[in-house]
Formats: C-alpha cells, structure tokens, sequence
C-alpha cells in the first residue's frame, strides 16, 4: 500500500509545503518499506518536481468541476484516488480543509500540526503542535488509517529523487455547493507561513507610514512581513500579517522582531521559529528573555544601518 | 433563521500552560476560561445577524465547569444555550456531538472559530460540515447572509476569495469576520439577562475517540539571548550569517 500525499497547488504551481508534504510521507516510507503516490488536483507544473522529493507515482487530477477550490469536493476526489491507511496533508488553509472531511469520509484518525516524522507507526503516534505554540503532545491515532497534517516548515523540504511515474485521471466529481465569485490573490508576495525568514514589526513603528524600512530589510532577505496583533487591529497592515496566538503561527528559520513588546499571546504564535532577534529600544522589554539575539536601540536608526550591512553582506 | 455557534471553552490567552507531573493532562489549576477568541467573532457576526431576524443558540461540548463560559455567550447576546455535558476527548468525538444536535435542530448555518487555541486541531468545523453532508468554508473573514444562500470571504495564501454558498452550510470563522471593535462587552443588563436565558443539558451520544492524547511536554526554554550593542550591527550580521547561518 502507497503512502498518500495531497500536493497542494496554487493555480497550478506546487506550493512549498508540497514538497514538504512528499518529504514528510518519504521520511514514513523509508521506515516502513511502502512507496510515496502524491495527488494533486489540475495542476500545471511538472510531476518531476515532486519525483525530486520522493514521490514514485504521482496522479494528476484534471477535472473542469474542481477548477474552482470547494473543501468538499476535493475531499470527495482525495476519497476517490487516496487508497492508503496513512494520508499526508500539509498544514495549509487548504488542505487543512479537506483533511476533516476527507477524515470522516474514510472513518480515518485526524492528526493535526505534526511536528516530526512519527514517533511510531503502528500505532501511529506522533509529536504535534497544541496549546498555540506554549505545549507539545504526543497524539496517537486509534482509527485504522490516518490522516495526519504537517505543520508547515517544522519538517523542512528534503531533496530524495527517485524515477516517478504519471497517472492522469479524469474524475466526474461536481461542486454544486458553492461558487466562487472573485478571487484575488498577489502572486508576487512572498507567503507568510512559508517564508524561511520572517521582518515582523509592532507598534513600536508608530505608523504605517513607517513599514517602509521594514520592507525594506524584508526585500533583503527575500522574507516576508508580519506584525503584532494591534497593528492590524488599527489597521496600519493587512490581518493576514498578525501572528501569535489569535493569528497565524509560524515557524520561520529567522524571525526579526522590530518594536514588538513580546506578549505571552504574540510569542505563542512565534516561539517555534529556529532563530529570533529583537530589536527594541526598552531593555526591559520581555521579548528579550525569548530571544536568541537582542539589540537595544531605537528601530529608526538600527533597521536601515542593519539593512545596508546585510545588503553588502549579500553583495 | 436558526444559527448555531459552537463555542469551545479554553484557558485564557495570558494563561502558562502546565501539565500534571505524569505529563498525561494540561494542569487546569488556577486556569481562568474563556470563549476561543476566534468563536467570540462568529459569535458576534450571529449577534449581528440578530438584527434581520436570526435567532442564535450557542452550543458547547464540555462538563458542568464550562457553564461560565457559556454564560457569557449568553450575556454578549446569544438567545439560549446547549452543553453536551462531556469532557471533550478527541475532534470527531466533538463533532459527532454538535452534528447530532444540528441534524434535528433545522439550523440554517452553523458558525464555528477555525481553530481553538488549546487543541489547536482546526479540525471540528470540517468534520461536522461532512457529518451532516452540507458545504464548508474556513478561515471565513467577511460573510453576509442572503436568503437561503450566503456570500463568505474566505482568507486564502496571499489573498481572498469570495464565495457564494447554498445554506445550510458550517462556516468556521477568524478575525476579520467581525472588526475587533465591534467585539462585545457584555454589560449589566446582558449579564442580568444571562442568567436567566435557557442553557439546556444533553447527555453525549458518542463515545468513539479517533486520537487519544498521550502524553504532553513543555516547550524547552531557549538558550540565554545574546546581546549586541547598537553600535555594532556588524557582530549581529557576522552572527546571523555564522553562527546561525540564517542569512
Ligand atoms: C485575547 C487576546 C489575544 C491576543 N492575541 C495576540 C496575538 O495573536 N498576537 C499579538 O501580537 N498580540 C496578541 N494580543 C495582544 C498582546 O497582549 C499585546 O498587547 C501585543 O502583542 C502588543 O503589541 P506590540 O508589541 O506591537 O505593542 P506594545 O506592547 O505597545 O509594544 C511596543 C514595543 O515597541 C517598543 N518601541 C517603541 N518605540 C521603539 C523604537 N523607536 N525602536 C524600537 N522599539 C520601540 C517598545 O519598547 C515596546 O516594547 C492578544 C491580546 C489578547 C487580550
Ligand atoms: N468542545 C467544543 N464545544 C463546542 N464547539 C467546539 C468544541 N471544540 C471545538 N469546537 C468548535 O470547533 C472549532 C475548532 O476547534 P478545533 O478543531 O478543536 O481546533 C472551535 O473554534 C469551536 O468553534
């Protein structure tokens, strides 16, 4: 039996946590000797991009009916092509939609932000996020197939090519339920839970006016932007940038905090980010006791100067 | 129009979060509870809809401690109450209570948060739309009601997608849904009134549990932080590229 992988696109283009998902289900076949079959729906980019991570078998859904994202309808396709006892997901808005009901369809244990390759397999038992970030449990799946979530960037993309092969398989699955009637996405930006290196700034910026050096220092590193979860309640940025507890949580491998006080509640959605530097003009601040580096100073002066320097660092 | 908003009761978000010395369970000693910030702004949307017509019941699946909590629901607005009166265990054991009390209730549209912040599962609402076969829209950040049919945003990676949707239908919601100001403060009179609206007890249904809860670990403090002075960002730059080989 083939270990199941739903390789999530975005018009097309696999995401990053796509090739994290085939990593993370390659990491369970190596251990139990089964192969990786990962299942995307209308994709366009090429299968051998997923070969590269471990995927033998890859089957492309083309269906007009599943042009348009519906949860249910691509549970219904999952259900119909994912014929395994253990099924990877990653940790997206999408996917993390599908996989409930995907879950109920096949009676199947749902496990949630794991954070490792598992523990064991049968039973199947593995580390995942709980308590926003604050706590760690060990969740094991008592159903007799699982459907597990992978927290996106805890596992990381690992190359391991093999020679794949391609199944195009044409469903008749419809989507009566609901319509889609304007969709707009940035295709440039950088997205927040896959970022590698994360400039989040707080209100210590004073205004919106002054998120240019933020996004500025970003541009530099190719990372994304985030904020604190009063700057978007005043609405100086967009909601989509809050992170902490009642925002979104991530784990980047560098997260610079500029102005940010560090609240319990923002920590809770950062703390499991490898690397943190904050950079705040009160010493006292308590993000400090959760850091990894630390600059006393007004963000004024240090993020252009620290801009420049890594700039000339990058060449 | 009937709506249904399932709450779940959580510590609240200033809370540290310990476990039992045997790391088998979360340490609910000196815990204060709250309603899962993200289900306070589904419930406040169902507030709002109260003004068209909606009635709202709020549903929780927990034991008699949880009353507080949804006593509070009741005072922000919502017109009466149902506690499935178990500990909850597992995702779908939850799920199967909510979807067994919304298959004989009629309800138009069932509003759940998109995640709580305890079990962090984002795994309810979805199983509850499957269980009852209706559609399912996450991470829901605008939404109006139209007849039988309602007009959802849903957040997506790097954007938004509006949809429409045939009801009834489970909408799991998260800030955004409502602006932060519009949040309710329960007043004297809401509290008043709280106590004396309906909160019905069901027992459970459902004993099957899908994922058991192990055990539990702390999340390992970090290293001390090392300080670099303002006026050598140089050091930062050389730590970051070096030590951490971040950048
Ligand atoms: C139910 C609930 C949920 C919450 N959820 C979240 C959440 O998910 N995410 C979140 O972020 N918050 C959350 N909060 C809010 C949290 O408690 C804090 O209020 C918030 O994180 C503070 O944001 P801040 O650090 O940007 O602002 P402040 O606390 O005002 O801190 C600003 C910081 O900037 C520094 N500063 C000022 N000027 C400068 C300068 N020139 N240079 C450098 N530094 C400067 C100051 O020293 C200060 O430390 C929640 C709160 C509640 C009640
Ligand atoms: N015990 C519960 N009682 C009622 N609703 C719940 C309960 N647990 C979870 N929910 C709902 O399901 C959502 C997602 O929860 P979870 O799947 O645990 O992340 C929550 O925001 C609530 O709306």
């Amino acid at each position: 039996m083939a270990i199941f992988v739903y390789a999530e696109n975005i018009n097309g283009i696999y995401k990053k946590a796509a090739f994290e998902a085939v990593s993370y289900a390659k990491s369970i076949a190596e251990k139990n000797g089964e192969s990786v079959t990962a299942v995307s729906i209308n994709p366009t980019d090429s299968s051998e991009l997923l070969y590269k991570y471990g995927a033998e078998k890859v089957i492309n859904i083309k269906d007009e009916g599943l042009k348009n994202f519906s949860a249910k309808a691509y549970a219904q396709a999952m259900n119909e092509v994912a014929d395994g006892n253990i099924i990877v997901f990653p940790h997206t808005t999408d996917a993390s939609s599908v996989a409930p009901m995907l879950a109920v369809m096949k009676d199947f244990s749902l496990i949630t932000n794991a954070l490792e390759t598992p523990e064991s397999l049968s039973p199947f038992q593995v580390k995942r996020r709980a308590f926003s970030g604050k706590g760690v449990m060990h969740a094991k799946a008592d159903a007799s197939g699982v459907i597990v979530t992978v927290s996106q960037n805890a596992f990381g993309v690992k190359e391991n090519p093999v020679a794949g092969s391609e199944e195009v398989k044409d469903l008749a699955v419809t989507n009566e339920d609901t319509k889609v009637l304007s969709h707009e996405q940035s295709s440039g930006k950088l997205d927040l839970k896959e970022a590698e290196v994360v400039v989040s700034a707080g209100r210590g910026m004073k205004g919106p006016e002054n998120w240019g050096m933020i996004e500025d220092l970003a541009a530099t590193l190719g990372a994304a932007t985030a904020c604190s979860k009063p700057v978007s309640d005043i609405g100086w940025r967009p909601h989509s940038e809050h992170v902490g507890q009642t925002g979104k949580a991530i784990s980047p491998n560098l997260y610079i905090a500029v102005g940010i006080s560090g609240a319990i509640q923002h920590l809770a959605g950062v703390n499991s980010s490898k690397t943190i530097v904050v950079i705040n003009n009160d010493a006292e601040a308590p993000f400090f006791k959760s850091a990894d580096y630390g600059v006393v100073g007004d963000a004024f002066q240090i993020i252009p100067e620290l801009n420049a320097k890594i700039k000339a660092l990058k060449g | 129009m009937k709506i249904l908003v399932c709450i779940s009761s959580v510590p609240d978000t200033t809370s540290k979060i310990n476990f039992t010395a045997d790391k088998t369970a979360f340490d609910k000693n000196g815990i204060q509870w709250v309603i899962n910030p993200l289900d306070e702004f589904a419930l406040t949307k169902a507030i709002k809809l109260q003004a068209s017509g909606a009635t709202v019941t709020v549903l929780n699946v927990g034991e008699a401690s949880t009353e507080a909590v949804i006593r509070k629901a009741l005072a922000i607005g919502a017109n009466d109450a149902i506690r499935i009166n178990t500990e909850p265990k597992d995702s779908f054991s939850v799920a199967k209570e909510i979807a067994n009390v919304a298959k004989d209730g009629n309800y138009d549209l069932i509003l759940c948060g998109k995640e709580s912040i305890d079990y962090n599962g984002g795994s309810v609402p979805g199983m509850v739309a499957q269980l009852l076969d209706q559609p399912f829209v996450n991470a829901c950040v605008g939404l109006e009601v139209n007849g039988a049919e309602a007009t959802a945003i849903r957040e997506i990676e790097g954007g938004k997608e509006t949809i429409s949707v045939k009801l009834p239908a489970v909408i799991a919601g998260q800030k955004g849904m409502v602006d932060e100001k519009d949040l309710i403060i329960p007043n004297m009179r809401g509290i008043m009134s709280a106590r004396t609206k309906p909160l019905q007890v069901l027992e459970p249904v459902s004993t099957e549990v899908r994922v058991e809860a192990v055990s539990y670990d702390s999340v390992p403090a970090r290293a001390a932080v090392k300080m670099i002075s303002a006026d050598n960002l140089d050091e930062l730059v050389r730590l970051l590229h070096e030590e951490a080989k971040v950048i």
